[in-house]
C-alpha cells in the first residue's frame, strides 16, 4: 500500500516486523495505519529525505538475511534495494562485516543524494547517489584509533555495539558528529577524514577514569538545526548540553526531579527554539528495567535549555511500563510542534500541542524501533 | 546445476524456488547467482566471504562449511535458512 502523500502528516514507524505508516489530514483528527510494508523484515530506521520529495530510505535486515538499505522515491509505492549496501571493504584488516545498518542520516542540503549510515559493528558509510551505492568512510573505519575507540571485537552493548546519531552541521557539510554505543561522541571537521573524541564532562559510571576521553555511552545526540553550535545528548549516564565552541558538556539532567532521574534513550528538539527539548525518562536504577520510572510514563520538556524540566503526562496511562528506544521519538515542523513516540510494546503516541496532551494513535504493532515524520521537519540551513 | 532457493530469497528470483547457476566452487556459484539475481549474494554471504550466521548451504544433502570446496555440474545445491529466533 503506498503512503498517503496528500496527508498533512505521516509517520514512518519502523518495527521489528516491518514498516507501518500512520497518516492524518489534521493532527488532532483521525489517523490511519497502513498495512505493513515488508512484513517480517526488521525495519531498524526508516527516514524521509527533507531535501527530496517522496524519498524514503530504510535500514533493514531479516532474521536470516544480511543487512541492506531499501529506497523508495515515491513515498513507498515501490522500493528498490541498494545495489551496493553498506559494507566494510573486502579484505578488511580486521575482517569486519556489517551485521546491521542501524542509523540513517540525510547529508547536507547542498549535497543532494548524500546519505550517511551507521552500523553494527561501529562503521560509518556514505552514499553519494541517493542511497543506491554505499562506500566506507575510511577516515573513520580505518582510523588508527578505531579499535581503541570502538567496541570490537567484543560488543558489550545489547544487540551489538552501534554507531548512531550522525549529525551534519547545517552550516558546514564537512563538520560531522557521530556517537558510539558505547564509545562516546566524536567530531570531524574535514568531512570524516579525521576524528576526535568530544566527551569532556560526561559521566560514565562504568569507566574507572572519571575523566576518560572516550568509552562513554551516548544514547542519542542531536544538533539543533537553528543553532548548530548547540548539541543535546541523552546518555546512559545523564542528560547533557554542549554549546560550541565549548568542549565540556553540562549535565542538564541534574535539574530533573531526583525521583525520576535523567536516564533515557531519546532526546528530541524543537525545530525552531534551541532552548526546547523533550526526553522520555526511563528507570536506570537497580538492574536497569529501562521502563517508565515507577511505572508512571511521562515525557519531560525543557524550555530553558535544561535549566528546568516540566512533566508532560496528560493523556498517558496512569500506570504503564513503557520503553522508548533512541530512534522512536521525534517532532514535526508544525506550530505548535507535534511530538511523537513509539514503544517497544507497539504503541504510537502523539501530541499536537508540544507535549501538553497525548493520545494513542496505534496499538498492537510489533516492537517499535523508530518513528520519523515524512514532512520536511525544518529548513536545514 | 540446480539450486534450491529458500523463501526469504525468492524476492530475488521472481518467486522461483529452484534456479540454474554455474560454478566450480560454492563461492563461484554464489557469484553466478548474484549475476543472475543481483543482490542475492550479499544477503547470504558477508563482505569477507563468510556465510551469514543464520544461513546454511547443503550440497548433495550434506551441510557445507566452506565456500571453496569444488562442485560438479550434477551436484544438488540447497540454500536454506537456519533457525534465527522470533
Amino acid at each position: 500500500m503506498p503512503f498517503d502523500s496528500s496527508a498533512s502528516t505521516s509517520l514512518l514507524v519502523g518495527t521489528r516486523k516491518g514498516l507501518f505508516v500512520l497518516s492524518c489530514d489534521e493532527r488532532d483528527g483521525p489517523w490511519a495505519t497502513s498495512e505493513p510494508h515488508h512484513l517480517g523484515h526488521v525495519m531498524q530506521h526508516v527516514v524521509a529525505d527533507a531535501r527530496e520529495d517522496g524519498v524514503v530510505l530504510a535500514a533493514t535486515r531479516t532474521g536470516h538475511l544480511g543487512p541492506t538499505v531499501l529506497r523508495s522515491s515515491d513515498l513507498g509505492a515501490t522500493w528498490t534495494e541498494a545495489s551496493t549496501p553498506p559494507a566494510f571493504r573486502t579484505g578488511d584488516r580486521l575482517e569486519r562485516a556489517v551485521d546491521a545498518v542501524f542509523w540513517l542520516t540525510p547529508g547536507h542540503v547542498d549535497e543532494p543524494g548524500v546519505w550517511y549510515a551507521g552500523a553494527t559493528p561501529q562503521g560509518l558509510f556514505r552514499s553519494a547517489d541517493h542511497g543506491d551505492s554505499w562506500s566506507s568512510v575510511d577516515g573513520w573505519n580505518d582510523h588508527a584509533l578505531w579499535e581503541t575507540w570502538a567496541e570490537y571485537p567484543y560488543e558489550g552493548t545489547p544487540d551489538g555495539a552501534m554507531l548512531h546519531s550522525i549529525n551534519v552541521d547545517p552550516r558546514d557539510r564537512n563538520h560531522l558528529y557521530i556517537a558510539l554505543s558505547s564509545g562516546g561522541v566524536f567530531e570531524s571537521v574535514d568531512g570524516g577524514a579525521d576524528w576526535r573524541p568530544l566527551n569532556q564532562g560526561v559521566f560514565a559510571e562504568f569507566l574507572p577514569d572519571p575523566d576518560a576521553e572516550f568509552g562513554h555511552d551516548p544514547h542519542c545526540v542531536r544538533i539543533h538545526p537553528a543553532m548548530p553550535d548547540r548539541l543535546y545528548q541523552q546518555n546512559h549516564c545523564g542528560m547533557y548540553r554542549l554549546d560550541r565552541p565549548g568542549e565540556r558538556w553540562t549535565r542538564i539532567g541534574d535539574n530533573m526531579p531526583p525521583e525520576i532521574g535523567d536516564i533515557g534513550f531519546p532526546v528530541e528538539l524543537h525545530p525552531r527554539d534551541p532552548d526546547t527539548a523533550w526526553v522520555f525518562p526511563m528507570d536506570g536504577t537497580d538492574v536497569w528495567p529501562r521502563t517508565s520510572p515507577d511505572g508512571r510514563p511521562a515525557a519531560y520538556v525543557t524550555r530553558d535549555a535544561g535549566e528546568s524540566w516540566q512533566r508532560q503526562d496528560t493523556g498517558l496511562p496512569e500506570r504503564g511500563w513503557l520503553t522508548v528506544k533512541r530512534q522512536a521519538m521525534t517532532t514535526d515542523d508544525a506550530d505548535p510542534v507535534g511530538v511523537y513516540f513509539g514503544t517497544t510494546g507497539g504503541e504510537v503516541w502523539a501530541s499536537a500541542d508540544e507535549g501538553e496532551s497525548w493520545r494513542c494513535l496505534a496499538r498492537h504493532l510489533p516492537e517499535i524501533f523508530s518513528v520519523e515524520t515524512v514532512a520536511p521537519r525544518h529548513d536545514p540551513r | 546445476m540446480k539450486v534450491r532457493i529458500p523463501t526469504p530469497l525468492r524476492s530475488y528470483t521472481a518467486g522461483a524456488s529452484e534456479v540454474d547457476a554455474d560454478g566450480v566452487t560454492l563461492a563461484a556459484l554464489l557469484d553466478d547467482l548474484d549475476r543472475r539475481f543481483p543482490g542475492l549474494r550479499f544477503r547470504v554471504v558477508d563482505e569477507q566471504g563468510r556465510l551469514r550466521q543464520h544461513m546454511r548451504i547443503f550440497v548433495n544433502r550434506a551441510m557445507e562449511h566452506g565456500l571453496d570446496d569444488p562442485l560438479t555440474p550434477t551436484d544438488e545445491v540447497v540454500l536454506m535458512q537456519a533457525l534465527s529466533g522470533g
